[in-house]
């Protein structure tokens, strides 16, 4: 068994740590419990995306209708010029950039920066909830003025709001549930229920969010782009 | 900041003060692993007497009236379902996952308690959904266990209305409960092991149950997206699985959605999900073997091998379900071999399990004759597979009764079996108290003989062309006139086997108030959660400090040592040991003369 997981030593490089890591007792990964359990879910969670949008390009396949042209129906128009896909672009920003403030609110984690890390984490959900917000007013604008419904729309195939609604509306319940989770992490990190017990939360809600980003992209390129 | 593994930490316990935080709201994983067992037993019965249902209809057709076409469907459906996942799946994950999980990896509780206690209720309110569909308009679902649309929401399908809206909400509910659960169980084997206890000195147990949580994991959300986009179709109007359909004369507001896209959602779960209830089968099994065999497993590290193996095989099979949906012969290739591939794992852990029996030492007690019965039905049901595992062969005898006897042998009975096994194994550590031998080993051979009478003449009518899923037969040209005898053998058969699991109630009941009191070892076993201070163990497990241990879980007639096994936590400097770890064949002590 391993000696670097008894002793504290640095654990060995590649294949050998590899071998050394499953070879142990107590514990195979040197992480605590919750970034485990996190990333598991993560991959379990990956999982279901996946299945989404293969579902999404097999219906796209098998419709009969033609498929409404995305960079119209999400245009803006700004001074009488629509420009194609501006909110997702904004949106999309918006998420990229809580990324980096998640990033940054890990790094101050580390550091003990209590103050600092309270606040990129408020300043990540605060990105979060724009994003959801722009999200509802995409929404809005469909269904209201566009006429778009789950089950048929003007444009073409009925499946193209159908499945607008369900994966979009699925992942914005995970941006939604990731802001709640970023707060209630923030509320704890501030009463001081982390000082002894060490910083790891942030990382571990860290890659919850950079996920929830990563899954954005794949919706992005797959729905809105293809 | 270097992190401590928790067994070298000083862990502060929370203790339950009231009945109620003890053993409802419970975060204790052996009462948790009660409450699943019991809710899994319970509704497991409702499934059994929807079968004892079907089975008169179908062994005594216009003499009893007690269901119709339409509940005659229904009963195939939440049978299915109800076995396949509330049963079997929560039984063996929930179940027989939070009981040892912790005890065999020397641990105090699984890593996220409260998350594990959650679990349980989530499962609790799936099923009660799911109950639930009994009691509203149009009842349960009649679509079939795998729900294939288009059909499932259509007019003529019983319960397309509320029935199937429910069954998806329990499913989707249910896929929550597990994986509160499963990643717990994983975390658990992963990162909360004792000192000494490496991955390849778990016993076999951990490895099929750890395997198997895996699976479930990255296969339930193929059936998640499955049940929502199928919601979407049914409570929303889209058409994700639903074709332009016209029903009586009228074109439906479908249009242009693939009902083959469920089919491959559908098995991508539905696969896997046959290992998630076979391995842990796997697991328990080599520990029941080999402890009443008082042998080493044959091949450990083989069969630890052969578990993760046919586990990765396991998601790249699932289309052999949709031979007849029609496919590119290509495909149809490719997976027929992988399933054929799956079957030389298998085969080698059915080799080892007979070769840990030869020459041994075998105490026969009713778990063994459970687990060799087990080696039987397995087998029968493995080899039907490899003819339907062949598209060529698979093509005639599809939907006949050739499929439900093969996956009933496969993966009702033989999972069973073992469940039983493991039951009556189990239960002195689990109540403090023994069972009633005579009662059990009479269970068995009702069981066993029964189920045989039932499955072995079901292969005949496959063969002969009858039809699954047929209310009644009638008067058919092709079938043979023999066939309402044999529908009607085996529905006795059916009613007796049914009739007799009394037999495991009344010995569970009974051994309860009144069994003799349990040795805390009474196998002799060398796994840790015989070797806890009390029996049962209570809260926390160890008392003050948390087992160390020195070998594998197969120390069993070690030549030299004071007794036929060793528990894993003897030190080696008390005893010999024959681990795989410090195996050297040429001086193979365990061939010394006894």
């Amino acid at each position: 068994m391993s000696e670097a997981a008894a002793t504290g030593a640095a654990p060995a490089e590649g294949m050998t740590g590899l071998v050394d890591d499953w070879a142990a007792d107590k514990q195979t990964y040197h992480v605590p419990w919750g970034k485990a359990m996190m990333w598991i879910f993560l991959v379990s969670d990956t999982f279901i995306f996946t299945c989404f949008l293969t579902g999404y390009l097999n219906v796209r396949m098998t419709t009969t209708d033609p498929w409404p042209p995305q960079s119209e129906i999400f245009a803006l128009s700004f001074g009488g010029a629509p420009i194609p896909l501006i909110l997702i672009a904004i949106m999309t920003f918006v998420l990229i950039t809580s990324s980096g403030t998640m990033a940054l609110a890990v790094n101050y984690g580390y550091r003990r920066d209590k103050f600092k890390t309270v606040v990129f984490i408020c300043l990540t959900a605060l990105f979060g909830a724009t994003f959801v917000g722009m999200q509802a007013f995409e929404w809005t604008k469909l269904i209201v003025d566009e006429g778009v419904r789950p089950w048929g729309n003007p444009f073409g195939a009925a499946q193209f709001g159908s499945v607008f609604f369900m994966v979009t509306g699925f992942h914005g319940l995970h941006v939604s549930a990731g802001v709640i989770y970023l707060l209630w992490v923030a509320r704890r990190i501030w009463v001081g229920y982390y000082d002894k017990k060490g910083y790891e939360i942030v990382e571990i809600a860290g890659l919850y969010w950079h996920f929830v980003d990563l899954v954005w992209v794949f919706i992005f390129a797959f729905f809105y782009l293809l | 900041m270097a992190y401590v593994p928790l067994a070298d930490q000083e862990l502060e316990l929370h203790h339950p003060h009231s009945w109620v935080t003890k053993y409802v709201w419970s975060q204790d994983h052996k009462v948790i692993a009660i409450q699943y067992g019991g809710t899994a037993i319970a509704v497991g019965l409702v499934a059994l007497v929807l079968s004892l249902l079907m089975r008169m209809q179908l062994g005594f057709p216009e003499t009893f009236d007690l269901i119709d076409p339409n509940s005659y469907y229904q009963s195939v459906t939440m049978h299915g379902m109800i076995m396949v996942i509330y049963l079997l799946t929560a039984l063996f994950l929930g179940g027989f996952g939070n009981y040892l999980i912790p005890l065999m990896c020397g641990a105090r509780d699984m890593v996220f308690p409260f998350m594990n206690m959650l679990s349980y209720w989530v499962y609790l309110v799936s099923v009660i959904i799911l109950m639930a569909s009994f009691f509203v308009g149009g009842g349960p679902t009649g679509a079939g266990w795998t729900l294939y649309p288009p059909q499932t929401s259509l007019a003529g399908t019983p319960g397309h209305d509320m029935g199937i809206v429910l069954m998806l909400i329990s499913l989707a509910v249910f896929i929550v409960a597990f994986t509160m659960g499963g990643l717990n169980y994983v975390v658990t084997v992963l990162q909360y092991r004792c000192r000494g206890l490496t991955m390849m000195r778990l016993p076999l147990s951990i490895w099929g149950i750890f395997v198997a949580t895996v699976l479930g994991l990255f296969a339930f959300p193929a059936l998640l997206v499955a049940a929502i986009m199928m919601l979407f179709d049914t409570l929303l109007g889209t058409s994700f699985f639903m074709p332009a359909v016209i029903e009586s004369g009228t074109a439906l507001d479908y249009e242009g959605g693939s009902p083959i896209l469920f089919q491959h959602l559908f098995w991508f779960f539905g696969h896997p999900e046959v290992y998630i209830v076979a391995l842990p089968a796997f697991g328990l099994v080599s520990d029941v073997l080999s402890t009443h065999a008082r042998k080493n497993i044959f091949g450990y590290r083989m069969m630890v091998w052969a578990i993760i193996v046919i586990g990765l095989l396991s998601f790249i099979v699932w289309a052999h379900h949709m031979y007849v949906s029609g496919m590119h012969p290509y495909f149809g290739f490719f997976f027929a071999t992988t399933t054929l591939i799956i079957a030389v794992p298998t085969a080698l852990k059915v080799y080892n399990w007979v070769l840990t029996l030869w020459e041994g030492d075998l105490r026969m007690n009713a778990p063994m004759y459970f687990a060799i019965g087990f080696i039987f039905t397995f087998i029968h049901g493995g080899l039907t597979g490899l003819f339907l595992g062949n598209v060529v062969i698979d093509l005639p005898l599809s939907d006949t009764y050739f499929v439900v006897a093969h996956f009933h042998m496969v993966m009702g009975v033989s999972p069973v079996l073992v469940l039983f096994a493991a039951l009556y194994h189990w239960f002195p550590k689990m109540s403090g108290r023994m069972y009633h031998e005579g009662m059990a080993k009479l269970h068995f051979w009702c069981t066993f003989l029964g189920t045989y009478a039932i499955y072995l003449p079901m292969h005949y009518l496959g063969i002969h062309g009858v039809p699954r899923r047929y209310y009644a037969l009638g008067t058919t040209e092709f079938m043979v006139p023999a066939t309402q005898d044999a529908n009607t053998a085996i529905t006795i058969a059916a009613l007796f086997v049914g009739a007799s699991q009394l037999l495991f109630f009344i010995n569970i009941f009974w051994s309860l108030r009144s069994g003799k009191k349990a040795d805390p070892n009474p196998w002799g076993a060398n796994t840790l959660e015989w070797q806890t201070p009390e029996t049962p163990p209570i809260h926390g497990n160890w008392g003050d400090k948390l087992p160390t241990v020195y070998r594998w879980a197969y120390d069993y007639s070690v030549p030299g040592a004071h007794e036929d096994f060793i528990p894993q936590n003897t030190p080696e400097s008390e005893e010999p040991t024959v681990d795989a770890e410090h195996f050297d064949p040429d001086h193979d002590t365990s061939k010394a003369d006894l």
